[in-house]
């Protein structure tokens, strides 16, 4: 087999796994998309919340010491404890949940009925209110996160050696295959299906799929479409903050990590807006298409194709097919 | 007018109850528009009762009215003896009162089967906590309204499509299915907007045959608009006329068809 073959595949199997961070950001998308027909930009900025968050609650941050020290005059920065991982997981999702009661509270219930544009642009304020909200609670600076079981059984970081040595033993290169990315496919497996699982099998979820379908009809069985939304919102936060600890585990938690969201617009765009299915698909393809790409015409054009080339097959998407692969063909909501 | 105030028994020798829902005054204006003006009117337990009336009369506001999708300008609405305070469509859903629209609002992505699942939604009491911690609990629960939706499917004669979704179907069947995911509600009052708009002679005639077998075998309160005045004769105990949003006339078929009002309002009109 020729060395490039190899690479190839070896390529291939990096992108399926940044893949994965793409669409779990786009799946946050679909779920609030589907049910209140919301286009939700502040998915991104919800992940690096969520892992602020996260580190802020494991770390034992005092949240808006600043603000705090600056009015008291007091030096009070940490609460001087060290929280276990699943302990503040938790806790984390207290907060995620509480943020979408008070996104549809504060925000959202005023806005019934009103134009798409107007709720996307009321999500564009979301965002930037959520970054402030972050960096006040949490400050600006890098923050490492690790999420541990116990003492030091933590998330894997670095190459595998199992991987590595069954590829070396097969073609005599051994893949490079990070361990963390082997975890965030597992992990976003398990959670893929157990949202298929909830949204097939329980009466919240039959629910939720009566209200993306028919607003109406879903009120006059008896659903209340705020509980719904607080749901969603609720399940995008958890979606969001998975998909923030895989990518801050990773990269370090930074605002840098809100720009995801922005790979996950076209990933929409090829997945559809409507399909949860689309998300996870159009999520693996620009991962492996960008790293493939990248490697086999990037170095005829100068490198960095990673930055633009996931815009342009939107856009070739866009032009063919604007329902997106799996996405239901385009109709007016009346 | 008939007396109704202690409840009657029909023609054909059922027993109609006391004053299950009663409307007080209504009045309903969007902008300069009045949909309904000051309209009172009851329905009893165990009856049929109809609201007719020509193109743009305000039936279906009434029904929306009932149904909490429209909130009254002016009036009251009392439910089993009690004023019911401003409620939302999910809470008056909740209370008892199912429906079906004018203009089908049916889940279309989903089968027959799940469609009329959702209608037991007021029926299932479990939290998302209890679903969680006892998975096996709720899976019993869920094979019992399981049980339940199929006997309606076989009532409604509608076992061939259960599994298709519903946006793939017929007219006429998609009518049935919202009637059947109304029905799994176990509904104390039904409404029906319509339900025979745009079928022919033969499905209009099981459409019929259920409405009464309904009101007959599980004793459920009908309130229905209907254009059809053979089906309204055939099927209703008292009959509400609107026109132009006001009531002209209350009773028993055979009185309304006598009033003059009723025939004035009703000449060189247009019915389907
Ligand atoms: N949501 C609304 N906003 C504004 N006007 C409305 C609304 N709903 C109904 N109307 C108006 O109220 C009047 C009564 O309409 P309604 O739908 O109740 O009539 P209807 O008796 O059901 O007629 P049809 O037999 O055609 O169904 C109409 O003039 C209609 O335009
Ligand atoms: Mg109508």
């Amino acid at each position: 087999m020729s060395d490039n073959l190899i690479f190839a595949m070896e390529v291939t199997l990096n992108g399926l796994m940044a893949g994965v961070l793409y669409a779990l950001v786009a799946l946050g998308f679909v779920l609030i998309y589907k049910a209140s027909g919301i286009f939700n930009f502040a998915q991104g900025v919800m992940a690096l919340f969520a892992a602020m968050t996260l580190v802020g609650i494991q770390k034992g941050q005092v949240p808006f010491s600043h603000l705090i020290n600056a009015i008291l005059g007091t030096e009070f920065h940490y609460f001087g404890w060290t929280m276990h991982s699943f302990l503040a997981i938790a806790l984390t999702v207290v907060v995620m949940i509480g943020l979408a009661l008070a996104v549809q509270q504060l925000i959202f219930r005023h806005l019934v009925g009103q134009e798409p544009i107007i709720l996307f642009m009321a999500t564009i304020g979301l965002a930037y209110l959520l970054e402030g909200l972050a960096d006040l609670m949490w400050g600006s600076e890098i923050k490492t996160l690790n999420v541990c079981l116990t003492g030091d059984t933590c998330l894997p970081q670095g190459l595998n050696a199992t991987i590595d040595s069954i590829t070396y033993n097969i073609f005599g290169y051994g893949f490079f295959i990070d361990n963390l990315d082997i975890t965030a496919t597992v992990v976003a497996a398990i959670l893929v299906a157990a949202l298929v699982a909830f949204s097939q099998y329980t009466k919240q979820g039959r629910a939720m799929r009566a209200v993306a379908d028919d607003h109406q009809a879903a009120l006059s069985v008896g659903i209340s479409l705020k509980f719904i939304w607080v749901l969603v919102w609720s399940i995008a936060g958890f979606v969001a903050l998975v998909a923030g600890i895989m990518w801050g585990a990773k990269s370090g938690v930074q605002f840098s990590l809100s720009l995801i969201a922005l790979k996950a617009l076209p990933v929409l765009m090829l997945g559809g807006f409507t399909s949860i299915p689309g998300a996870i698909v159009g999520g693996l393809i620009i991962g492996v298409g960008e790293k493939v790409f990248e490697f086999a015409i990037g170095p005829m054009v100068g490198g960095a194709t990673e930055n633009w080339f996931a815009y342009v097959l939107a856009l070739i998407f866009l032009v063919f097919r604007p329902q997106g692969l799996f996405g239901e063909k385009i109709i007016e909501r009346v | 007018m008939k007396d109704t105030t202690e409840g009657y028994v029909t023609a054909d020798g059922r027993q109609i109850g006391g004053v299950l829902m009663e409307m007080k005054n209504i009045t309903l204006q969007f902008g300069g528009v009045k949909a309904i003006t000051d309209i009172s009117f009851d329905i009893r337990e165990g009856e049929i009762r109809a609201i007719i009336g020509p193109n743009g009369a305000g039936k279906s506001s009434m029904l929306n009215v009932i149904s909490g999708f429209y909130v009254p300008t002016v009036g009251e609405v009392w439910f089993h003896g009690k004023k019911r305070p401003q409620m939302k469509p999910y809470q008056v859903a909740q209370q008892g009162i199912a429906r079906t629209f004018q203009n089908i609002a049916l889940f279309k992505g989903m089968s027959t089967l799940d469609n009329i699942m959702t209608g037991r939604m007021t029926m299932m009491n479990t939290n998302l906590v209890t679903q969680a911690m006892w998975w096996g609990k709720a899976q019993r629960e869920e094979s019992e309204h399981r049980e339940k939706v199929e006997k309606i499917i076989d009532f409604l004669e509608i076992q061939a499509i259960r599994k298709t979704p519903v946006g793939r179907l017929p007219y006429g069947l998609q009518k049935r299915v919202e009637l059947g995911r109304a029905l799994a509600a176990e509904p104390k009052l039904l409404l029906l907007d319509e339900p025979m708009a745009g079928m022919n002679v033969e499905e209009k005639e099981d459409m019929s045959r259920f409405i009464l077998d309904v009101n007959d075998e599980f004793g459920t309160t009908i309130a229905l608009i209907e254009h059809d005045m053979g089906v309204v004769m055939d099927l209703s105990d008292r009959v509400v006329v609107m026109d132009y949003g006001k009531k002209i006339g209350d009773g028993t078929p055979d009185e309304v068809r006598n009033n003059q009002e009723v025939i004035d309002a009703y000449l060189g009109v247009e019915h389907d």
